[in-house]
């Protein structure tokens, strides 16, 4: 599924990530931990194209495709699917015009027909009703006076929506109490499958308990630094990442 | 000399221009050398249809100056007119238009500006509402590249009347689109929006003006606008609160977006006000499209064009949602996407 291979990137000319591998085979759900400044959000904005962060070595494939060739909007299409830290609001856009603007989008890049509109509402209530998101909040500007965890919500909606083939979580707990970190973590598991693969980026450990991990790495200074069971992540959480200090 | 009167004496050096305070982004002047030759009569039989004619209970066209020039509405009748403003040809001409709505009538006037050539052509308006009269104008301006077009309407309000304007333009070579409002306060209302969608070498003026002479008047000002190539708009929006005129709430917005680093976007907007007891307040902006938000769109599977067509389309549909007349509104709907997407 996702390969990433001795992988350099750099922001404004300084090296963020200075040689990450990575291999997360279909099915699993990897977490990666680290602390603060140590390339998390990095890793997804390299993998899904964001603008001004500049591969300098290494490569990144998807079933062996190599996705750093493609536009961000190339790589959505073909299964990648982030949910951001911070969800952006889009004025004036309603939710479910931008979704199935996005949705009929990916199925052209495929080579697959349009999605129909009674067919896309049928969809959007029932993922609606699954993610206890009000429907009605689906006719207002994407995001735009949300909470935090609203916006964050609005994120696995989407996931579910577009059903991607591998999902880049980014610290998708932060801002969440705990009612809404069940019903986020009850829509992510909801999409586990063997043909999905699943990287859960976070610094605390808490999320983990909600979406369990098959494997978790340690990010510290560019590099993935530990790698191990689920248990690795509760060791981080008694010991902090200071003995990974010096990495970084 | 008014626009009007320079081009009736054929009077090139009368036009107003950059030594003009009020016309200094917008020199006709310095871009005029002659004034051309009278437009011709054209046989309105073979024009095509206007853009708002299945709307309308009546269609009054005013052709190279010459046409139908009064749109009278009796106290408590209802009525939709479309009036087109049709220029062809590389002639001058100017005309003029009065709307008289009486006591607690109501009409809607969908105008348009069809042009073709390159003309000169100039359209005074005076628009009258009497007491509790409403009226809701949506001006679409489609002129020529290379037309030369002014717009300049007066529109005069009595107390408890209501007047919304959209006007929408492509811009023309050179183009101003003029509002003038005197506005009485007594609970009249007043909303006057703007919409400018510019390319290649466009220009658009949206001038505003609006008087607040007596206590308990509102007036909401949105113009949104989108510039690229070597486009240049221009607004100008001004309000003035009388001394006396207590009460008012008067709130002006104006935000572009520039899409290319040659296009341009001059703004003033101005609030004076001579009242104590007042609410006003006006915001300007003038930026890039959100290279953040654009990125998430993209992320989610939206190539960049269709990407930056939705978040310029949703920036103007803030405007174009304000249209009260649903159909009128679906029209402009559908010219403004056209536009950011052709």
């Amino acid at each position: 599924m996702l390969s990433v291979s001795n992988l350099h990137a750099a922001v404004e000319d300084k090296e963020i990530l200075k040689g990450l591998s990575l291999e997360v085979p279909a099915g699993e759900v990897h977490a990666i931990m680290g602390p603060n400044g140590a390339g998390k959000s990095t890793l997804s904005y390299v993998l899904t194209g964001r603008q001004g962060y500049e591969v300098t070595a290494g490569s990144a494939t998807l079933d062996g495709e190599d996705l750093l060739a493609l536009e961000p909007n190339e790589r959505a299409a073909k299964g990648v699917f982030l949910s951001f830290q911070y969800p952006l609001e889009i004025p004036g856009v309603p939710a479910l015009t931008f979704i199935r603007t996005a949705l009929n989008a990916q199925r052209k890049a495929r080579g697959e027909a349009e999605i129909t509109a009674p067919e896309f509402l049928k969809l959007a209530r029932a993922k609606a009703a699954e993610l206890k998101i009000d429907f009605d909040m689906l006719k207002r500007a994407l995001n735009v006076g949300f909470s935090g965890g609203e916006k964050k919500r609005m994120e696995i909606f989407q996931m579910a929506m577009l059903s991607p083939r591998f999902l880049i979580l980014d610290e998708t707990d932060s801002g969440l109490d705990v009612d809404a970190l069940r019903i986020v973590s009850d829509g992510v598991n909801a999409l586990r499958s063997p043909e999905r693969g699943m990287l859960v980026i976070t610094h605390y450990q808490r999320l983990l308990d909600y979406i369990r991990p098959d494997r978790v790495h340690v990010l510290a200074g560019g590099r993935i630094v530990e790698s191990g069971g689920p248990e690795l992540a509760l060791e981080l959480e008694r010991a902090g990442y200071e003995k990974y200090a010096r990495a970084a | 000399m008014s626009v009007a009167a320079a081009i009736k004496a054929g009077d090139a050096a009368a036009l107003p221009g950059k030594r003009d305070e009020d016309w200094r982004w917008t020199d006709l002047r310095g871009l005029i050398r002659q004034v051309p030759a009278p437009s011709g009569a054209l046989d309105i039989a073979a024009l095509p249809a206007g853009p708002f004619d299945a709307l309308a209970d009546e269609v009054l066209i005013v052709a190279n100056g010459e046409g139908a020039a009064h749109i009278g509405v009796e106290p408590g009748e209802a009525k939709t007119v479309a009036l087109r403003i049709v220029s062809r040809g590389d002639g001058a001409h100017a005309a003029r238009v009065s709307v008289d709505v009486e006591v607690s009538g109501r009409l809607t006037i969908l105008e348009s500006y069809e042009g073709e050539g390159g003309y000169l052509a100039q359209t005074g308006l005076m628009i009258s509402l009497a007491k509790d009269a409403v009226v809701e104008r949506i001006v679409l301006a489609a002129d020529d590249a290379e037309g030369v077009t002014v717009s300049q309407a007066e529109v005069d309000l009595a107390p408890g009347a209501s007047f919304a304007q959209t006007t929408l333009t492509g811009g023309a070579r050179r183009q101003r689109l003029e509002t003038r409002v005197k506005h009485p306060g007594g609970h009249a209302d007043l909303r006057l929006d703007g919409v400018y969608l510019l390319a290649d070498k466009r220009h658009a003026d949206l001038t505003t003006s609006v008087t607040h002479s007596a206590v308990d008047g509102t007036t909401q000002q949105l113009t949104k606008g989108v510039v690229r190539d070597q486009a240049r708009a221009v607004f100008q929006g001004k309000i003035i609160v009388a001394e006396g005129a207590d009460h008012t709430d008067a709130r002006m917005g104006h935000h572009a977006l520039i899409l290319s680093d040659r296009a341009e976007v001059d703004a003033k907007p101005e609030l004076e006000i001579y009242a104590d007891d007042v609410s006003c307040a006006h915001g300007n902006t003038v930026g890039a499209l959100d290279e953040d938000a654009l990125f998430y769109a993209r992320q989610r599977g939206i190539p960049e064009d269709e990407a930056r067509a939705l978040l310029t389309e949703a920036f103007i549909g803030e405007v174009v949602d304000r249209i009260d007349h649903e159909p009128a509104r679906e029209i402009v709907r559908g010219w403004v996407a056209e536009r950011l997407r052709g």
